[in-house]
């Protein structure tokens, strides 16, 4: 690795997508678009497209699984083959065994899993295109189609990552920032601050890790307005579909300056 | 931010500062009342509350339920209730007394019948009677199926709405409490009802709805005659 070209990651001090280090990329979201599911949302994080689906709380098949004082919770991260450059072999592998675990555990704190003995809440999560941060936004659309499913929570989450390129934190790392940087930190959390996620791959001194955790920090709380404002404006007016097309709020007044 | 009637709310949306106005659908924390579900805030009686806008139905005694025949164990029809749980209606609870090798005489996988819900245990075990001369077998009519959060729109204030339904469709009407709605009546009758049906559930959020069905039933019975 050491004797590759070095890539800069930035221009005039913006990255070569044009954002500024703390900066999200564009955010689009819709809310109930499967008929068939009981909650699901569709999002966009920059170039990458999720879509979740949340069935329950139903019966629990197989049986073995059931919980006698609670409804369980499932979560299955999956993506298409057709989402990465290079064909990705279908089907679960050890990857994405990883991301449902933690983003089941991302989850489900704040699901009152009490009320539903005996039960199950299905979550599934495909990724039609990936562009590094598919588990945070597989996690922020599985929480709108949770509360879409009139599935009982303490709060939404939100997910979003820092990362490090050429020496400085920044927001959101897009693909070339991920893979050629020098660490990613994805975490969740609530809009009160409770952290449900908190990874970290590659290296950081602790006192860049506490500006990453920071910053990922403000990143989920710009998304949580968006999930909150895709989940008001569904039933502000009486077609009973909603949508969300916008750059987070932060960057919009900041770009025409 | 406090919250005013019939606001659209999320879940951890901040509600109140008193604790004492906690009602359905929300909890305390820190002495803050937060929502605990996607819906819409609603004061009542003192107390703030938030009606569902989706979620299944969770069966609770007292309930009047429409559900099918899924299967014949022992001395029991097991019934889907369209709930995470089934019903068991036990042969003691039919009207009339039955022989456990006739039970499939009376009702067969796939029958619907109107039931009212005897009992919930805390292993979910639900517990059915047909005990009721408002209950019984479904032999005609036609069930539509709603959202179970949408089922007291359709009744209404002190059923304000169901009652007018009633008077303006010329149709029998039952509603169960887990979204299934029994209607009977003629041909052209039902196929309004069922319209009428399905306009107050994707409606059940806007406010003045009895009036604008009123309206639009006036309107759709001119267009026939």
């Amino acid at each position: 690795m050491g004797m590759e070209e070095k890539v800069s990651f930035f221009k005039d001090g913006l990255r070569l997508d044009g954002r500024r280090a703390d900066e999200l990329r564009p955010i689009k979201m819709e809310v109930g678009v499967l008929a068939r599911a009981d909650g699901s949302c569709y999002m966009e994080m920059g170039d990458n497209k999720v879509i979740a689906a949340v069935y329950g709380p139903r019966e629990v098949h197989p049986r073995h699984l059931q919980e006698a004082t609670r409804a369980i919770v499932r979560y299955r991260y999956n993506m298409a083959s057709f989402s990465v450059e290079e064909r990705k072999r279908p089907g679960p592998d050890r990857r994405s065994y990883e991301v449902s675990k933690v983003s089941r555990e991302a989850l489900e704190p704040v699901i009152l899993t009490s009320y539903f003995p005996k039960s199950v809440v299905d979550i599934f999560v495909e990724v039609l295109q990936a562009d590094a941060g598919t588990r945070t936004a597989g996690i922020n659309a599985a929480s709108v189609a949770l509360a879409d499913a009139g599935i009982p929570m303490k709060s939404l989450i939100s997910s979003c990552a820092a990362g490090k390129v050429d020496g400085e934190i920044v927001l959101d790392p897009m693909k070339i920032e991920d893979n050629l940087g020098e660490a990613d930190v994805p975490i969740a959390m609530t809009p009160g601050g409770d952290i449900t996620l908190l990874q970290m791959d590659g290296r950081l001194a602790p006192e860049e890790f506490r500006r990453a955790l920071e910053l990922a920090k403000t990143g989920c709380q710009q998304i949580y307005e968006i999930q909150r404002k895709v989940l008001v404006d569904r039933y502000s007016s009486i077609s009973g579909s909603g949508s969300c097309d916008q750059a987070p709020a932060l960057a919009e007044d900041e770009i025409h300056e | 931010m406090d919250h005013k009637d019939r606001d659209v709310v999320v879940p951890g949306d901040h509600l109140s500062d008193d604790p004492k106005k906690a009602g359905e659908g929300t909890y305390v924390k820190d002495g803050r009342v937060r929502s605990l579900l996607y819906g819409m805030a609603s004061s009542y009686k003192d107390k703030v509350r938030v009606i569902p806008l989706a979620g299944k139905y969770v069966p609770s005694p007292g309930d009047t339920v429409i559900g099918t025949v899924q299967d014949i164990v022992f001395s029991n029809w097991i019934i889907n209730i369209n709930s995470p749980y089934e019903g068991l209606l036990h042969i003691s609870e039919l009207p009339r007394k039955i022989e456990m090798n006739e039970m499939s005489k009376f009702l067969r996988i796939g029958s619907s019948v109107m039931a009212r819900v005897k009992d919930v245990d805390s292993t979910m075990k639900v517990e059915l009677t047909m005990n009721d001369r408002r209950l019984g077998i479904l032999t005609r009519g036609r069930v539509a199926e709603i959202s179970p959060t949408r089922v007291p729109r359709l009744i209404g204030k002190g059923g304000s709405m169901i009652n007018m339904l009633k008077k303006e469709l010329n149709c029998n009407l039952f509603v169960g409490q887990n979204g299934r709605i029994w209607v009977d009546g003629n041909d052209d009758d039902m196929d309004l009802a069922l319209k009428t049906i399905l306009i107050i559930e994707k409606e059940a959020h806007t406010t003045g709805l009895t009036d604008r069905i009123t309206e639009f039933l006036r309107a759709e019975k001119e267009a026939r005659s």
